[in-house]
């Protein structure tokens, strides 16, 4: 049979992306993918597939892993069904496999000189399932059951470090790991990250035990329950239900090795297989009053610069759900700069105010360092002298007695201009804070380190006097920081059982309120600190925009009011379940887009222009793309909901690149800048079947191998005395007696 | 299921077929071109059938489950008639070929149509086993068995086993067929042409393989005795060989002349 595969394995032709900003139309790159994740992903491979979705993976066809090459040329004649039920090509496979779909992965990521993450061999782990609901039934894992290799599915609630480093090191017996989402959370918390996270420089793990890990439950149940449970903790009977989890890395060691392996490549080979690539997107930054982006401001100008982070992520690929870690920060942010700029006198403060989301900030900021990069060469149009003060918003949705903590840092204090500054800052926070009832603002009693936060970065550059803001004083109250269980329950979004999509998405819950409250605190505080004194008062923040940006990110990204302020091709990057907040490493991200377009929305103004104008303004006079960012958008459904009216919007909402400058220096082992990288895979998936027994597998060989031999002895038999058996009835004289 | 599976089913069902290839067809170069015809005049038949089943799906055009069914019944029978047709068309090929075979060869004698008979129907044989079995051979390798949605976990035994005794049939009804139309006894021609569509329909009833394997054998073991004995055996000569005493018939054969 000819080895040619119908599904062959894509060659991966993506070309690293540039650095510049996408052009507006532009998606930005994106190739084929298939994993079934409600968010879209792209691929790393390049040939086919839509352009939604994102991934690293190229499907060898199937699950069979030799000879697919007669299938291919048996599929085109197998319209015949001549002995039907042996002729019928995939439909045995049907009869074998069941894909699991709702899966997320656990991916490799390294750094300069660690790896974290998991790793199956390339031929994918099999084992037999076996269920641990609690800690001893971990021995017969261990050590009392007699079918090893096992696959252990392990309740949410016990995927702990105590059970991880029991099971590592046993991969004689252990195939494979798998967690079912423990639902409700787990009450002692649960957080993969390590006591201090992004410590200086890093989250530095080292490869954790097991083979790898997928979560969420599926069908196990019924397959379990029916071959694998045997009463009396004696040893169930073939055939057993096993699970095969595919999910080889490219990467090893580090980004060091791995960037170094993908440049040779790239230099020496003609269809070059990079193994990693950095983990990069877009910050989205805009401006209170437009500025000229094409040049840098002069050093009079100053600007008040308002930062959160957009990211988050958890143990499993593209599951950040992030709700109290980034969602509820920056959606306030959003909050605040829309009622900033319906302040009257926002066109004539003294000082600019630039809010900015950061992406990458949990893994080693790798917005803001570039961001401070970029600031430092004149790449930026704001420069590191244009910064008067800064005001970050860290977690701020679980707030005890609606008190709301400013941290400062304490060694930039030292120098005395610098503490009156941090001082002058505070005070008029405290004021801004005195007309919300809802806020309660606080000083630090003790000098105390700033938490994780974009603002180190700056200080590490510059002594500007910043701040932040936090829910929490010391420790977080954030029971799954970086998890997969920070979901919307976490922060109290809860909606009122009994109600459609679209009441769901205008109705304020309390959180909504609550945030509102911050965002009126954040607004009125930036208003004052650019200048502003008359309208403090009436500056405050909707709570109507809250809650329906919270809905978005966290319940339901498909709704009406995110599908009118998207442009028309990016429609279908909206699921129907919660954004994920992952970097990832093709940009931009979904969360990115909608993020930018939310705040063009609620900051910018709808002009009318058509929209060949709207794609390129440069021909309307009255129209300059330096200060501004034009962008065609869908716009609400119109009043028979049959078509949208689509608008353009003028706003300076804009994206700037977020990649680390180790990448750009080309610094892979950096200690400096972050040097995060995501490994590539091929196949990531896993499926269940049942498995026999050695003896009958044994037995059908030996069965084989004697039908062979008994066939070839006959035959030999009969062919040496085919003459004497088989009488010619030609041959003349035959016998006579 | 695995290695062992895939090596041990592979054997089960080509080792018969591969033996005979081995003794009697590898020897000369003649046998070898007359198989390889054989199956490709099969491959011709089922690509036939193929294309009569597609446009009739295609006609027919919903595709529900009782539909589906009777198109594939419909497909089955279709398809052994016209398995049959042309093994019919080989046989008349050969015969108008044999005239020109003794112009190319006039040195060595021809094959005798027995030969052929047994030749073409191992090469139908073979070729229908390889495209019945080889997909489900190659979904063998994978680490799983059959039976997640509860089917029986002998999947790959049972199919096995089938494509031995198919392959193995279409050898004997090669000989019985040829045999037939040499000695024009149409009746023969009928009869081969039922037994081919009852082993076809017996594969329908899919769930119930021990059935449907040992009715196959059955009449396997059935046409092979009708086969033995058409093309020249007798009892006689059965029992003379198995009990070593063809030396003497041999010489006795020959002292007689």
């Amino acid at each position: 049979m000819v080895a040619s595969t119908s599904a062959s394995l894509r060659i991966d032709s993506r070309k690293f992306p540039g650095y510049e900003l996408p052009a507006p139309g532009a998606p930005g790159h994106r190739d084929g993918a298939r994993v079934g994740l409600e968010k879209p992903l792209p691929e790393k491979v390049g040939i086919e597939a839509s352009a939604q979705l994102r991934g690293k993976m190229a499907t060898a066809g199937g699950g069979c892993v030799a000879d697919p090459g007669s299938r291919s040329l048996l599929r085109l004649l197998s319209f015949c069904v001549l002995l039907a039920g042996l002729c019928e090509g995939n439909s045995v496979e049907r009869k074998i496999y069941i894909p699991l779909n709702k899966t997320a992965p656990c991916v490799r990521l390294l750094n300069a000189t660690h790896q974290i993450g998991c790793q199956s061999s390339i031929t994918g782990d099999t084992g037999v399932i076996h269920v641990v609901e609690k800690e001893e039934d971990l021995q017969w894992v261990l050590t009392g059951g007699p079918n090893p290799p096992y696959v252990v599915l392990l309740e949410g609630a016990l995927f702990t470090r105590d059970v991880m480093e029991k099971l590592k090191g046993r991969s004689g017996r252990i195939a494979g790991l798998a967690v079912s989402l423990a639902k409700p959370s787990p009450a002692s918390g649960f957080s993969p990250s390590v006591q201090c996270p992004n410590d200086g420089f890093g989250i530095y793990s080292n490869s954790y035990g097991s083979q790898f890990a997928h979560c969420r439950a599926f069908q196990w149940n019924k397959c379990y329950r029916d071959h694998n449970l045997s009463p009396n903790g004696s040893a169930p009977a073939f055939p057993l239900c096993a699970m095969q989890l595919f999910s080889h890395m490219h990467a090893v060691v580090s980004t060091v090795t791995c960037m170094r392996r993908s440049l040779i490549q790239s230099s020496f080979s003609i269809s070059p297989e990079i193994v990693c690539d950095p983990l990069s997107d877009y910050n989205v930054w805009s401006l209170l009053k437009p500025i000229n982006t094409s040049g840098t401001l002069e050093p009079d100008d100053r600007v008040v610069v308002a930062a959160t982070r957009l990211d988050s992520r958890s143990f499993f690929w593209n599951v950040a759900p992030g709700a109290e870690s980034a969602v509820a920060s920056f959606v306030t942010q959003l909050a605040a700069a829309e009622a900033l700029q319906k302040a009257p006198d926002a066109a004539t403060l003294p000082r600019n105010v630039m809010f900015v989301f950061f992406q990458g900030e949990t893994f080693d900021y790798i917005g803001s360092s570039r961001m401070v990069y970029d600031m430092e060469n004149g790449k930026f149009p704001v420069q590191l002298e244009n910064i008067d003060s800064f005001v970050e918003l860290g977690q701020v949705a679980l707030r005890n007695s609606l008190e709301l903590w400013m941290h400062t840092d304490p060694m930039s204090q030292k120098n005395e201009t610098v503490l009156n500054q941090v001082e002058a800052l505070l005070s008029t926070l405290e004021q801004s804070g005195a007309g919300v009832p809802t806020v309660v603002l606080r000083r630090l009693n003790q000098s105390q380190p700033l938490p994780p936060s974009s603002l180190q970065r700056f200080l590490r550059a510059r002594n500007v006097s910043g701040v932040v803001l936090a829910d929490h004083s010391d420790s977080f109250h954030n029971l799954y920081y970086q998890s997969i269980y920070d979901t919307a329950e976490n922060i109290n979004v809860t909606y009122p059982a009994g109600q459609s999509p679209e009441e769901d998405l205008n109705f304020v819950t309390d959180t909504a309120k609550a945030l509102a409250g911050v965002a009126t605190v954040l607004a009125r505080a930036l208003y004052r600190l650019a200048g502003g004194a008359s309208f403090n008062d009436t500056i405050q923040a909707d709570p109507h925009t809250v809650t329906r940006l919270l809905y978005g990110f966290l319940v339901r990204a498909n709704n009406s009011w995110f599908q009118s302020i998207l442009r028309p091709d990016l429609r279908s990057y909206l699921g129907d379940g919660p954004l994920q907040h992952y970097i990832a490493v093709s940009s931009p991200t979904n969360a990115t887009y909608v993020v930018q377009y939310a705040l063009a929305n609620l900051t910018g103004k709808v002009i009318d222009l058509t929209r060949e104008q709207c794609q390129d303004p440069s021909q309307v006079p009255t129209e300059n793309k330096d200060l501004y960012e034009y962008t065609w958008v869908q716009g609400p459904l119109n009043a028979n909901e049959t078509d949208r009216l689509p608008r353009c919007v003028r706003s300076t909402a804009r994206l700037a690149r977020a990649l680390s400058p180790a990448f750009e220096l080309k610094q892979w082992g950096s200690t400096e800048y972050s040097t995060w990288t995501e490994s590539r895979w091929k196949d990531i998936r896993a499926r269940i079947f049942l498995i026999a027994s050695k003896e009958l597998e044994f037995i059908t060989l030996i069965v084989g191998f004697g039908i062979l031999v008994f066939s070839l002895i006959v035959t030999y038999c009969i062919n040496a005395k085919a003459d004497v058996l088989f009488i010619t009835p030609r041959e003349p004289g035959s016998v006579s007696y | 299921m695995t290695a062992a599976v895939f090596f041990g089913c592979a054997f089960i069902a080509f080792g018969p077929a591969l033996a005979l290839y081995i003794f009697t067809i590898v020897t000369e170069p003649l046998r070898i071109i007359f198989l390889i015809i054989g199956a490709f005049f099969w491959l011709v038949s089922l690509l036939f059938s193929s294309l009569i089943w597609f446009t009739t799906a295609t006609l027919i055009g919903n595709k529900d489950e009782p539909r589906e069914k009777y198109l594939l019944i419909f497909g089955v029978l279709i398809s052994v008639l016209i398995q049959e047709m042309f093994r019919f068309a080989y046989y008349k090929l050969l015969k108008k070929a044999s005239e020109g075979l003794k112009t190319i060869n006039p040195y060595e004698k021809a094959p005798s149509m027995r030969l052929l008979a047994y030749v073409s129907g191992l090469g139908f044989g073979i070729m229908s086993g390889v495209f019945s079995f080889v997909n489900t051979l190659s979904d063998s390798l994978g680490p799983g068995t059959v039976g997640i949605h509860g089917d029986p976990p002998q999947f790959f035994l049972y199919s096995a086993f089938m494509t031995l005794v198919i392959t193995l049939l279409h050898v004997f009804w090669g000989i019985v067929f040829f045999d037939g139309c040499e000695k024009k006894k149409w009746y023969t021609l009928l009869v081969v042409l039922l037994s081919h569509l009852l082993v076809s329909a017996l594969t329908l009833i899919s769930p119930h393989y021990g059935l449907n394997l040992v009715l196959a054998y059955i009449i396997m073991v059935l046409m092979g005795v009708w086969a033995f004995f058409v093309s020249g055996g007798s009892c006689r000569s059965l029992k003379l060989c198995l009990l070593c005493q063809d030396k003497d018939f041999l010489l006795f054969n020959q002292r007689a002349r």
